[in-house]
């Protein structure tokens, strides 16, 4: 019970208000109710010592109720769900997404100018223009339901922000504000094992972590510039916070760190011959580790990513991309791994090269859908391909089948140390 | 009575001189005119759609549309409202008939707005037997045109593709109303000369002086699959704000959209 706490308690009264408001105001606007339930199953490839056979196994119903008022709009979307495999379902904790309850969305969005939006409450925050390859889009990512194979949607987290969009005409501005910061729903070795920086582990070895949680403290401001130059789009973005996932350990407690971070970024994207190309980089300040001597602390970087997509013939698009994540300080980083005798041989290198492959091919009216994602990283000898097909048999009923498949040549690579995570998973949906 | 006379000689003169050149349209003219009477009516435009495809699938959606002045080009914006799996996307197109269109695609689950690779436009528009092209236009400049019958209602205009390439047909006719310039009909036509897919508008309304098709189907005649397209609450000239067509209201359905 120990999460049963005051922030559960708050999203009812939240929840409870915004019901109630709602139905106090239907008189005056237009309510929607939609959703869907779901059934997904899913087990390994390969069996994992540390983690269960069965991956995935769960029904969850969402809601999403829209209110569209004279002077805001509000919504409301979550899930219930039936985690067979989750360990303690009626432990809630609307951060992690733990429990029988994942709070999607509880916002409201007004126009006090006309040059203005404001999104208040829990949302669903997307910038940037990486195909599963994010640089300066800091929003929360849930890893661990998109590895397990949980729909896409799954894969953003949700952010309670306070999200305010200028629209004064040279360019637009977007300010999200994270009052307490929100990590990644990251890898903890409950559902998915991982190298623990040692060696493969999984339910032995469950991360702890020292989250930055103090309100209006520990918070994010993440900002974008953007405007549109002919038929390109063109962003620039900063970033102030904390790494989103472990950025860092504590070396006398062994707890998981998310060290302070600030990113300073820019895309473009727009059509070349015929497809659309994007590029993307952004600097990446660690800032608890300025000179990169702290084997501790994860270093500053460069990342960038350039990227095509394009459709080769009726129905079939594919997109390619090429990803580098640099470290800088690296001399000062092998020499403090050297200084603490901490094994070599599965640092990091200096550069993390990364391709990048996705096929779509739509048939039968569009309602049979092909895909896969393949991310191979020829410096890390390592490789992930998620295929994926889906058939709407009708409006209403959609099945899909899908892998996650991973391998390396090592285990402590950022996808070899999923090798023993490769799944199988199949659903069946119901839209309402 | 003088007066008279003169006023009426002028008369016959002017209606003589207007039917001469209402007979001498050149099937470019037509062509135009059609198009103009289809895709560009009024400064603006708004609709809802109801699809019902022939495999019982439906779409429904909203479509603002704004003219940009001195220019064939276009801005869409798409809403849709249902089935389940597509509702609250939203789809932003800047038509350019002179080159590839711009689009964008918002998906709302996960906030984001995807840019779409120029493709095909002779391909399924939201899986119904409509084209994107028959959506949004098809550039005049991409077919020949000849006008093949003259009735007494209708201009039949028969169009040829000038990249056969590029397309699935090897020719088009179309049939455009006189006094409307609607094009009621088109027929496609494959190499062997058959028809294999047909267009049809029908239910005619004058609205706010614009002649307009409330009912469209498209017809697969290989197949046998058709998708009929309703349209409701159409409204012209509303003075749509070039921002709807961005970023913004992809992100935030304007309401407009979801009214």
């Amino acid at each position: 019970m120990k999460h049963f706490n005051f922030r559960v308690f708050a999203a009812w009264i939240v929840l409870g208000n915004l019901f109630g408001a709602m139905h106090s105001a239907i008189a005056g606007g237009d309510i929607e109710l939609h959703g869907f339930s779901e059934y997904r199953f899913g087990m390994r490839i390969e069996s994992d010592p540390f983690e269960d056979d069965i991956s995935l196994n769960e029904i969850r119903t969402q809601a999403d109720v829209m209110w569209y008022g004279e002077v805001f709009t509000a919504q409301l979307k979550g899930d219930l769900i039936y985690d067979d495999q989750a360990d303690d379902q009626d432990d809630i904790d609307l951060e992690t997404g733990h429990g029988f309850i994942d709070l999607r969305q509880a916002n409201i969005i007004f126009s006090p100018v006309s040059w203005m939006d404001i999104k208040l409450g829990r949302q669903v925050l997307t910038w940037g223009t990486g195909d599963l390859v994010f640089i300066n889009d800091l929003f929360p990512k849930d890893w661990q339901s998109f590895f397990l194979g949980r729909d896409t949607e799954y894969l953003k987290a949700p952010s309670d922000a306070l999200f305010f969009s200028f629209f004064p005409g040279v360019f637009n501005v977007d300010i999200a504000y994270t009052p307490r910061f929100d990590a990644d729903r990251h890898i903890t070795g409950e559902r998915i094992s991982y190298w623990n920086g040692m060696e493969l582990a999984g339910q032995n070895d469950i991360l702890i972590t020292d989250r930055p949680n103090e309100w209006f403290k520990e918070d994010e401001i993440a900002t974008r510039f953007y405007r549109n130059l002919g038929a390109f789009e063109v962003a620039g973005y900063t970033y102030f916070g904390y790494w989103k996932s472990p950025g860092g350990v504590d070396p006398s407690t062994g707890h998981m760190l998310f060290p302070e971070l600030s990113v300073y970024g820019m895309s473009i994207r727009g059509p070349v011959a015929g497809g659309i190309a994007h590029l993307e980089a952004g600097y990446y300040d660690s800032r608890e580790d300025p000179d990169g001597n702290d084997p501790f602390i994860n270093n500053s970087e460069i990342r960038a990513l350039i990227g095509y997509e394009w459709e080769p013939v009726k129905d079939v698009t594919i997109g390619v991309q090429y990803y580098l994540e640099r470290m800088i300080d690296y001399d000062a980083y092998t020499a403090a791994l050297r200084a603490m005798n901490m094994p070599l041989d599965s640092s990091r290198d200096e550069d993390r090269h990364t391709v990048t492959a996705r096929l779509t091919w739509m048939t039968l009216n569009q309602n049979l859908i092909f895909n896969c994602f393949t991310r191979y990283s020829p410096s890390d000898e390592d490789v992930y391909v998620k295929p994926e097909i889906t058939y709407k048999v009708t409006d209403r009923w959609q099945a899909t089948i899908g892998g996650d498949v991973f391998s390396g040549s090592t285990d402590y690579t950022f996808l070899g140390q999923f090798q023993n995570n490769s799944n199988i998973h199949a659903g069946v949906r119901y839209s309402f | 009575m003088k007066n008279i006379k003169l006023l009426i000689m002028v008369g016959i003169l002017a209606i003589t001189v207007f039917s001469a050149s209402a007979a001498d349209l050149t099937a470019d003219e037509i062509v135009s005119k059609a198009n103009q009477a289809s895709y560009y009516a009024g400064k603006d435009g708004s609709a809802k759609a109801h699809m019902e495809l022939s495999d019982g699938r439906t779409r429904d959606f909203v479509i603002l549309r704004k003219n940009t002045e001195n220019s064939a080009d276009q801005k869409f914006y798409v809403y849709f409202n249902g089935p389940a799996d597509v509702r609250k996307m939203a789809y932003l197109v800047w038509k350019k008939p002179s080159g590839d269109d711009d689009r964008w695609l918002f998906l709302p689950a996960l906030n984001l707005v995807k840019r779409i690779a120029p493709g095909d436009k002779r391909t399924s528009f939201v899986g119904s037997d409509f084209y994107y092209e028959d959506v949004s236009g098809r550039g005049l400049d991409a077919d020949m045109h000849e006008l093949i019958e003259t009735t007494d209602t209708q201009y039949v205009v028969k169009n040829v593709p000038r990249d056969p390439s590029t397309v699935e047909f090897s020719s088009y006719t179309v049939w455009i109303d006189k006094d409307t310039f609607l094009p009621r009909q088109a027929e496609y036509t494959d190499a062997g000369g058959v028809v294999y897919r047909r267009l049809t508008a029908d239910d005619i309304q004058i609205i706010q002086g614009y002649a307009t098709s409330m009912k469209q189907k498209a017809e697969d005649i290989k197949t046998g699959s058709s998708t009929v397209i309703t349209f409701s609450e159409i409204s012209y000239d509303q003075g749509f704000q070039d921002q709807i067509f961005t970023e913004r209201f992809l992100r935030r359905p304007p309401r407009e959209a979801t009214r």
